[in-house]
């Protein structure tokens, strides 16, 4: 189990409470789950991911990822629709824990309210939270 | 410390039994045949199935050593929280295994079959007087299906009232299976969080309690092994805006002859009779998880019913045009309801109470035992589990899971972890009732030898178990790629 100073938090990222990250890239938003999240959750077993198109609101669970600790639910960063899935993960769901910001990446939103991004934590604030939680 | 329980011995290596198998052999021989030959018609040829030949000894013999790697409730201390792991005393088995019920075939007609309908009917009543409830079905195979049962009586129910509710509120220390089985029935699962002492909140309820909330599936004692004591006060805020409360008693061990669940508002409830009752439990069944019901419900029940005639017989009502129908072949696992039938007989009414006792008596004694060296969450009475996690270790990188795997090595049954979820790498112990004092001290000695070896030398954690038959297996390639097939 990894303390905080162990982490890995990327700057560029922005976070919620629940463990997503989200990534701007342009017009789009790639989500994954952050260092934190995956090693907490130990190893991943199996990621169910919706179907590019479906739309969720922000907070919604849009999937749920199975490690050999528990299964928990995915929640989307911002409200909007899904146009990528990670479809990598259904043979290697070990690249959440071995890759979490990179090749471990699950969907891609085109958000409803780019507005939405906004309210999402930045790094030192995501920070601050886990140490709330420790 | 005394002399470990776990020793180093002679263990047999034993490959799969299709390995063992030779062209030719065979454990019996036939009569040599006195009839001519006659070729299959040609419909009934195929391949024959994948079947190992063997002979007896062989068979014997496999089983048995497979049986010696077994860590077992009948070589050691279980202490697998929320399992009930108590021990099946061998009585039960001479009693299932009279012939007169071994040899009952479920198609006898009723008139033929008084001795086992009595015992059913029987056991139905006894259950309903443990529970406080009115009428019993036996049907459910096991706890989740009796969920599922109930909430298809409570969701009959309502639409026979007019009314069409889609939520089901779940509070966060219920058993997982308790959003799922309202799930199935259409309801959508609606979670409430426990307050600070680890139990439901009459205010948390109130505020997403609706008309449009069918009712509370409310686990108790709840998974941190604590008594929900504001139930009463819950059922009454639920039943006032008309919603109905179920009560998951798979923990119904810590309670028995105690407390009545319908003294405190409850309108259902299933029991596990494979863990509080004392039926075999290993190997994933058979269970029995039967559903008892207030009286406004027992016209929902599953079919077929057991009645009792006005000559004192009994007989199978199927004529209830209410029921939900049936929910297991005949009158569900027979063999399981005679085991806890037995265990009811031979424990009467003070010998279960003391058992509920003793078995709380023995979880707040590992607690009391254990709670200077591993973190203890909720620092108050348990009933009959215990909740710790693995704070005081995570420093040294030694999680649950590692010092689990290294009871192994002291021979001991590793405890439930990683659950309940509300709780961070959570260690959950349920001694029952059916361990000693000298057995609970073997028990805990190996837990604190455990802790200071977590401080001591980690690596010794992260290598266990280093005495069992298998080293540490590779929970998460199985769980990847599984492999179904012998």
């Amino acid at each position: 189990m990894k303390t905080l100073d162990e982490l890995i938090l990327p700057h560029d990222l922005r976070y919620t409470r629940d463990h997503e990250w989200a990534r701007v890239e342009g017009d789009l938003v790639r989500v994954g789950i952050t260092d934190y999240a995956q090693d907490q959750l130990g190893d991943v077993v199996y990621v169910e991911l919706p179907e590019a198109g479906q739309t969720f609101a922000r907070g919604e669970a849009f999937g749920t990822v199975e490690s050999v600790k528990a299964v928990s639910e995915l929640y989307l960063p911002v409200g909007g629709e899904i146009v990528e899935v990670n479809t990598g993960l259904s043979d290697a769901p070990q690249l959440v824990n071995e890759k979490p910001y990179d090749r471990g990446w699950m969907v891609v939103v085109r958000p409803s309210d780019p507005a939405e991004i906004g309210g999402l934590l930045d790094v030192e604030a995501y920070r601050e939270h886990l140490r709330g939680i420790e | 410390m005394t002399a470990r329980v776990g020793t180093t011995g002679l263990v047999f290596e034993e490959p799969p039994i299709w390995e063992r198998s030779r062209p030719g052999r065979t454990g019996f021989s036939l009569p040599r045949r006195d009839v001519p030959e006659a070729a299959l018609p040609p419909g009934l040829e195929g391949e024959a199935p994948d079947l190992p030949e063997l002979t007896e000894a062989d068979v014997v013999r496999h089983f048995t050593r497979l049986s010696q790697w077994n860590v077992s409730v009948d070589t050691t201390t279980y202490p697998l929280g929320s399992c009930t792991m108590k021990y099946n005393p061998r009585l039960h088995e001479a009693v299932v295994a009279l012939e007169g019920l071994r040899a009952a075939h479920p198609l006898l007609p009723p008139a033929l079959a008084q001795g086992p309908l009595r015992i059913l009917w029987e056991a139905e009543r006894f259950l309903a007087e443990i529970t406080g409830m009115d009428a019993v079905s036996l049907q459910p195979a096991a706890g989740a299906q009796g969920e599922l049962t109930g909430i298809l009586v409570i969701r009959a129910f309502l639409a026979r009232r007019g009314e069409r509710r889609t939520k089901i509120l779940v509070p966060d220390t219920a058993h997982g299976t308790n959003p799922a089985s309202a799930a199935l029935c259409g309801l959508r699962p609606v979670p409430v969080a426990s307050g600070p002492d680890g139990v439901l909140e009459p205010a948390a309820v109130e505020a997403v309690m609706d008309e449009g909330v069918a009712g509370i599936m409310v686990t108790n004692p709840n998974t941190l092994g604590l008594f929900e004591e504001n139930l009463k006060e819950v059922a009454e805020i639920v039943h006032a805006k008309g919603g109905l409360v179920y009560c998951d008693g798979a923990n119904l061990n810590a309670l028995m002859g105690v407390v009545r669940m319908g003294d405190l508002g409850v309108d259902a409830m299933h029991l596990n009779l494979h863990k509080t009752f004392s039926a075999p439990h290993g190997g994933g069944g058979p269970g029995s998880g039967p559903l008892c019901v207030r009286a406004p419900f027992e016209p929902f029940l599953p079919v077929p019913r057991i009645v009792e005639r006005p000559d004192g017989s009994l007989d199978l009502d199927h004529g209830r045009p209410l029921s939900v129908g049936r929910v297991h072949a005949f009158y569900g696992n027979f063999g399981v309801i005679v085991r806890a039938w037995a265990y009811i007989r031979s424990m009467g009414a003070e010998g279960l109470r003391r058992a509920s006792e003793l078995a709380v008596l023995n979880a707040n004694y590992v607690k009391e035992r254990l709670k200077d060296v591993l973190h203890l969450p909720y620092d108050r009475p348990c009933l009959h589990e215990c909740v710790f996690t693995d704070r005081n270790q995570t420093p040294r990188k030694v999680t649950a899971l590692d010092m689990a795997k290294r009871l192994i090595d002291y021979g001991y049954h590793p405890p439930t972890i990683y659950f309940p979820l509300v709780v961070r790498g959570a260690l959950m112990i349920e001694p029952t009732e059916t361990e000693s004092k000298a057995d609970l001290d073997g028990l805990i000695e190996a837990l604190r030898a455990i802790a200071a070896e977590a401080e001591a030398e980690p690596q010794v954690l992260h290598d266990a178990p280093v005495r069992a038959k298998r080293r540490r297996l590779d929970e998460a390639a199985a769980a990847r790629s599984p492999c179904l097939t012998g």
